[in-house]
């Protein structure tokens, strides 16, 4: 009651993000202590990074938080976002099924471990959502040297969900996925699956904070946009990240003055 | 006193509904006085001629006029009775009231004037009964009542009767006769010979969407000028 | 069995943030039907009681307009309030604000092609008496809407059922922002895409007991009204 008070009189912003940054409840921990101590309502909408961006070039988000760097720059090169700040850093786990079909349990190179599920056509799930997480899946292929649009088959289903339902989709179909450590660890309908790869260099997520560009879009809230961003990658708002944890376990690595 | 609507006349009038043609050349004067009555078989086209006049139907070819020409006062001063009575989801008082309002009543008054009409037709004890509850006659009853409050010059009524039990049929007669003893102008069409001669002044033998005679009450039944009117009162039983 | 009482006593959990979430569903879709009712039964009722060229092709389009998919509604009004939108000014996109109107366009053509059935029946049965009562198209529609107002309930509660029930036009125009334009419907979105199956079960049921209860008491409404008034 009182956070709706504040915010009646020190106003909201709307802050476009993803869906998995939301469904690891990293928000809910953090947007409290910042709304209590500005009394700024931050309002998210979570969907995929691409989508994110998209509301930010439409001008209906004031803040977008996303992890796609090469997107993120594109975003920063139309002019559309005032500068782009790291924040936090997480990682992609590649989940698979206990009974390991295609051998990769405990590969460390996870572009190996991509050929391998290829070769064993062992069923793979992929967000093909545009997200940063399919982002993330298209470049390990990349990396693997497979062109996947042309080479996919049967095992590879292209789902176009977001990370929870893509997830869900995992388990039912006992296959393959790419997901964020943070969803990953909140998920709660895992079936027969584990992890199979993880702590790969590649498989690192960084994510990035940009004001969108006021000068493109007046109705934007840029002292109270700025205002958000100042405070996470303050020290105060690192400590808030790197406080957040499931089972004990920390999902958000700050990473904004490395 | 104002002016009489009446006299209304039709001329070369004619109807037909699906290329099938209703009502054939019809002309004739409807006068203020004697109660018309508009008599013949089922089908021959009594309801449609009644529509007609009453400016429910517009005519495919002819005219149908009446002596005055404000339309507005023309509609005010006529009111219809249908074979079957339809009562609005509200009380018996409440659908009286209903009519004057459309018809421009002050609010003030429409109650008052209501009540008087249920009184007329002896419907007052029921006025906060709901009217879809009410018996057929009763409901026809109140469907005079609320023709009564509107004080048409004309009344128009389409076999009022036919769906009643005698009972009922009496009830209804009688108010009828009210109408026409305070001055209104009864148009009636029936099928039903005793209660022609009951109620009527003059008759309008209508047959196959044409006239065939018009003759005053007693002279029709006594010699009816056509042969196929004489067939009509022949099969028609008389106390149905 | 087990997931269902596991989801419910989860939900009983929740209390606050569950009470704001229903809270708000039913704003919403009480708001949207309210304005889907009071558009859509005079034009059904208009569309029952007049002629004129061209009726039956509005009244095709308007039955189809019954199958409006909800994501796509949710879409073109998406478009229209975005910033880059000509409504853009006006500042509603994910507010509960966006929500109502994405709803009541949802509804409108629901309501107003169920009514129109309704009126059209009944102006049958009406017509001549009215008419020769002197009554004209737009009072006579009006009496017809009172006179029919209990089998016209059925329209509005078909209106309200949709909303209640849809998440594609409300998760895209609202957001599904905690707190803000969170429903019960994109709660059990969100919850489902989670893999937390047994709160989503839960939110389900708790959705599904209050249409019900709406259900309840309109009957019940209307076999009292008919027995009072025939």
């Amino acid at each position: 009651m009182g956070v709706a008070l504040a915010a009646a009189l020190a106003g909201f912003i709307t802050v476009a993000s993803t869906t998995s940054t939301e469904q690891s409840g990293l928000f809910k921990h953090l947007l409290p202590i910042f709304e209590k101590k500005t009394g700024i309502q931050v309002r998210v909408v979570a969907v995929g990074t691409g989508q994110a961006l998209d509301i930010g070039r439409r001008g209906d988000a004031d803040v977008v938080l996303v992890h796609a760097k090469p997107l993120e720059q594109k975003f920063m090169a139309e002019g559309q976002g005032v500068k782009r700040y790291d924040v936090m850093y997480n990682d992609f786990v590649l989940i698979g099924p206990k009974s390991d079909p295609a051998h990769v349990q405990g590969t460390k190179d996870v572009a190996v471990a991509f050929r391998k599920i290829k070769e064993a056509r062992a069923p793979f799930v992929s967000r093909g959502d545009r997200s940063g997480t399919h982002f993330a899946e298209l470049e390990i292929w990349r990396l693997a040297g497979i062109d996947i649009a042309r080479e996919k088959g049967a095992w590879y289903r292209d789902t176009g969900q977001g990370m929870g339902p893509a997830l869900n989709t995992a388990a039912a179909m006992n296959a393959h996925i790419l997901s964020d450590r943070g969803t990953w660890l909140s998920f709660k309908n895992r079936g027969d699956l584990v992890i199979a790869v993880e702590g790969d260099r590649r498989l690192y997520n960084q994510y990035g904070v940009m004001l969108v560009n006021p000068a493109k879009h007046p109705n934007v809230k840029a002292k109270l946009g700025q205002a958000f961003i100042d405070w996470l990658i303050s020290p105060e708002g690192q400590d808030a990240i790197a406080s957040y944890r499931i089972n004990g376990e920390q999902l958000f690595f700050p990473n904004a003055h490395e | 006193m104002s002016a009489s609507i009446l006299p209304l006349a039709l001329e070369n009038v004619s109807y037909a509904s699906n290329g099938q043609p209703i009502i054939s050349s019809v002309s004739l004067a409807i006068v203020a006085g004697p109660s018309t009555i508009i008599l013949g078989a089922n089908g021959a086209g009594k309801s449609v001629l009644m529509r007609l006049m009453h400016g429910l139907l517009a005519p495919a070819s002819g005219t149908v006029s009446w002596r005055e020409r404000d339309m507005g006062r023309v509609r005010r001063l006529q009111a219809m009775v249908f074979q079957r009575p339809v009562m609005l989801r509200r009380s018996a008082l409440a659908n009286v009231v209903y009519a004057l309002a459309v018809a421009g009543v002050p609010a003030g008054e429409r109650e008052a004037q209501a009540l008087a009409a249920l009184d007329e037709v002896g419907l007052r004890h029921l006025a906060q009964r709901p009217a879809r509850v009410l018996s057929g006659g009763e409901q026809q009853r109140l469907a005079l009542a609320r023709a009564w409050a509107l004080h048409p010059e004309v009344l128009f009524l389409d076999e009022p009767t036919a769906n009643l039990d005698p009972g009922a049929v009496r009830e209804i007669e009688t108010v009828i006769k009210a109408f026409d003893a305070a001055g209104t102008k009864i148009v009636m069409a029936t099928h039903n010979l005793g209660q022609a001669r009951r109620l009527g002044d003059e008759v309008i033998y209508l047959q196959a969407g044409r006239v065939m005679e018009r003759a005053p009450i007693e002279q029709f039944f006594a010699r009816p000028a056509t042969a196929e009117a004489a067939a009509f009162m022949k099969g028609e039983l008389p106390w149905v | 069995m087990g997931a269902i009482a596991e989801g419910l006593r989860r939900v009983l959990e929740l209390d606050r943030e569950l009470w704001h979430i229903v809270a708000l569903s039913l704003e919403v879709s009480l708001s949207a039907v309210l304005i889907a009712t009071a558009l859509g039964l005079p034009l059904g009722a208009l569309l029952a009681v007049k002629r004129f060229a061209g009726r039956r092709t509005v009244i095709v389009l308007l039955n189809a307009l019954m199958g409006l998919p909800p994501v796509v509604v949710g879409l073109l009004i998406y478009l229209l309030l975005s910033r880059a939108g000509p409504l853009g000014e006006l500042g509603l996109l994910f507010t509960p604000g966006a929500m109502v109107i994405a709803q009541s366009v949802l509804v409108l053509p629901i309501i107003a092609a169920l009514a129109r059935q309704t009126l059209e029946d009944a102006w049958r049965e009406y017509e001549e008496q009215l008419r020769s009562l002197g009554a004209r198209e737009l009072e006579a529609a009006f009496t017809l809407i009172w006179d029919a107002r209990f089998s016209l309930v059925t329209a509005v509660l078909a209106g309200l059922g949709r909303a209640a029930a849809e998440v594609g036009a409300v998760m895209i125009v609202g957001g599904n922002i905690d707190g803000v334009t969170r429903v019960m419907t994109t709660a059990i979105a969100l919850e489902t895409s989670k893999g937390d199956l047994p709160l989503a079960l839960g939110l389900g049921f708790v959705l599904i007991a209050l249409v019900l209860a709406v259900n309840a008491a309109a009957q019940l409404i209307k076999e009292a009204a008919v027995r009072r008034y025939g």
